[in-house]
């Protein structure tokens, strides 16, 4: 067989099945090389040194950090990013992984249809983040948009029937969503979930499959009722897909940078209460200061420095225990 | 199984109808807007179009240049995937079929790919990008594509060819056949399904991508459909006629793709978040 086999060069020399195989894996190595090794391998080396422009100066060690952590401007927007990406975070775990939950548990229960229902929850997840951001921009538009177009209908109709009733109120419903400081971040929360749900939602629906069917008819004969099965026996056994979920909604939540860049722009418009690490970075390493290279640099290792730690220790405490069904 | 009230049950239904509603009324209110005139989508949104314009859609197509992004968008996803499965299929041959020594360490530093965000080497990439001239043609794109594409193709491909039966390599050997032509004329044809798995995952990805054509392109001519929409909505921000139809045009090939092989893509999207 070709396994061990070496193969004399034209030379005499013996050419090792590495070197022999190099025309099949050669290609991949350089392409991947060049394009994803090179540029991660150097992104820290970039973060130690002083720029002037796109002008590299001389090796300043950790000053770029220090710059970015205690200077203002750099110190007040990182942690305003910092407090916007933790809301985002805490938003999306609680409206879109608990509704995710809850879906993947009705559908788990379902005897008929849930490809059905599976199909058209997933659609979303197919258009590109720009036109989700567009499509919702016009959605929300305060005056022409058709979700306060709505609004106002309704808030037409509750005073109406108040009216006949004697009340005389009138009911605010429409508001400019993504214009006030107050609405603006929660808003972009909700479109991301409608964008991701059916995400976390796939991955609960696996973890539930693989639940021994045979636990909850034990329950359920002992006379369990079904929120009693759902707390007492699915969520502690939830408890890998939680952890995934969570860690990779973190992940993508301090990722995030196209949904807002689209909504809101690069200074997380109104005012920045949507600007997050992602938008503070592209603004940083792609405007017009003459130190973007070097607090831009610095801004990247640091965010991935956190995201990557932050998730491996979320992984090793929660992921310890393994579930094991006997 | 659990038995359930009549009660429950409408619940249930209440809340998958429900949730059903809000998944698919905004691209319904997206679809009949394009239809429309400008005027009648703010008059009345949620009617159906009352003269369906479809020019609409040719204006945005000529006009604006949605023929261009569309036609960037098909040049710059197939080019990546061709040089993907190829260069990909070549390179998982060998470490998915033989043994040697180096393989192992050449399979961990392809597969170290997987874990790595791309994203941070932005910075070196786009001075990379500019040295090689590559900035602002569809190349960088490509280029980038294909390499972050890589890992992932590697690692399906390469066991997907260790599980092939070695009798019908070994017949071609006897023949006489070249290690390139058993490749080639041999084994690659039995991967198809999985070159077709790796096709759909990278696809969709690269289809929607806007972060590296924000980054890589400026000239309008070079644009993408994600970045050329994100333009188009910034110069035409009043035009709603046009810009349902530039959304929807964007979507299209997407959610027709999705009515023929909605398990293919969502069992390749959910691994592929998850590797």
């Amino acid at each position: 067989m070709a396994n061990s086999q070496t193969v004399t060069s034209r030379r005499g020399r013996k050419l090792s099945p590495f070197w022999r195989y190099a025309p099949f894996w050669l290609p991949a190595f350089v392409l991947y090389s060049i394009f994803i090794v090179y540029p991660l391998a150097t992104a820290v080396g970039y973060s130690l040194f002083a720029w002037d422009g796109l002008q590299r100066g001389a090796f300043v060690g950790l000053d770029n950090f220090v710059t970015l952590l205690t200077e203002d401007p750099w110190r007040r927007n990182l942690w305003r990013a910092f407090r916007h990406n933790i809301a985002f975070f805490a938003g999306t775990m609680l409206v879109q992984n608990t509704l995710a939950l809850f879906f993947a548990v009705v559908l788990h229960s379902l005897k008929r249809g849930r490809q059905f229902w599976q199909n058209l929850f997933f659609m979303p997840h197919l258009l590109s983040t720009v036109l989700v951001g567009i499509l919702w921009d016009l959605i929300l538009n305060p005056l022409f948009g058709p979700l306060n177009q709505a609004l106002r209908m309704l808030e037409n109709g509750i005073s109406n029937i108040l009216g006949v009733v004697g009340i005389n109120a009138s009911i605010k419903l429409a508001y400019p969503w993504l214009g006030l400081p107050e609405t603006a971040l929660a808003t972009i929360v909700v479109v991301n979930a409608w964008a991701w749900l059916s995400f976390p939602m796939m991955i609960f629906l696996a973890n539930l499959g693989s639940i021994p069917k045979g636990y909850l008819e034990a329950a359920t004969l002992d006379g369990a009722n079904n929120w009693q099965v759902f707390r007492h026996i699915q969520l502690p056994l939830l408890r890998p897909a939680i952890t995934i979920v969570s860690v990779l909604t973190f992940i993508g939540n301090f990722n995030a940078f196209e949904l807002i860049f689209v909504m809101a722009g690069s200074g997380g418009s109104p005012g920045g209460s949507t600007d997050v690490l992602g938008t503070f970075f592209y603004r940083t390493a792609f405007g017009t200061g003459s130190e973007r290279i070097a607090i831009g640099s610095a801004l990247a290792v640091l965010m991935f420095s956190f995201i990557a730690l932050t998730s491996f220790i979320a992984l090793r405490i929660f992921r310890s225990e393994k579930v094991v069904y006997d | 199984m659990k038995q359930r009230n009549p009660v429950n049950l409408t619940l249930v239904y209440l809340a998958l109808i429900g949730y059903g509603f809000s998944v698919i009324y905004p691209m319904f209110l997206m679809v009949i807007s394009s239809f429309k005139e400008t005027r009648e989508i703010f008059q009345s949104p949620f009617a159906l179009p009352e003269n369906w314009q479809f020019e609409n859609y040719l204006t945005a197509w000529n006009q604006g240049n949605f023929s261009t992004y569309f036609g960037n968008s098909v040049f710059v996803t197939v080019t990546s995937l061709v040089l993907v499965l190829t260069i990909g299929s070549l390179a998982a041959y060998p470490l998915g079929r033989y043994q040697f020594r180096g393989k192992q360490a050449l399979m961990m530093y392809f597969l170290a790919g997987l874990m790595l965000p791309v994203r941070l080497g932005i910075l070196p990439l786009f001075f990379l990008m500019r040295s090689l001239n590559l900035l602002n043609t569809p190349w960088s794109l490509i280029f980038l594509y294909a390499a972050s594409g890589m890992p992932f193709t590697i690692f399906i491909l390469s066991n997907f060819f260790e599980t092939l039966p070695r009798e019908l390599e070994e017949a071609a050997r006897i023949d006489g056949a070249s290690e390139l032509r058993i490749y080639w004329q041999v084994m690659l044809p039995l991967v198809r399904p999985a070159l077709a798995t790796v096709a759909i995952f990278n696809f969709i990805p690269w289809w929607n991508d806007f972060f590296f054509p924000l980054i890589f392109i400026r000239a309008e001519r070079y644009r993408t459909l994600p970045l050329g929409l994100f333009s188009f909505f910034g110069e035409r921000q009043n035009d709603w006629a046009l810009l349902f139809s530039g959304l929807t045009i964007t979507a299209l090939p997407l959610l027709v793709l999705y009515l023929f092989a909605s398990k293919q893509i969502i069992s390749g999207l959910t691994s592929g978040a998850l590797k």
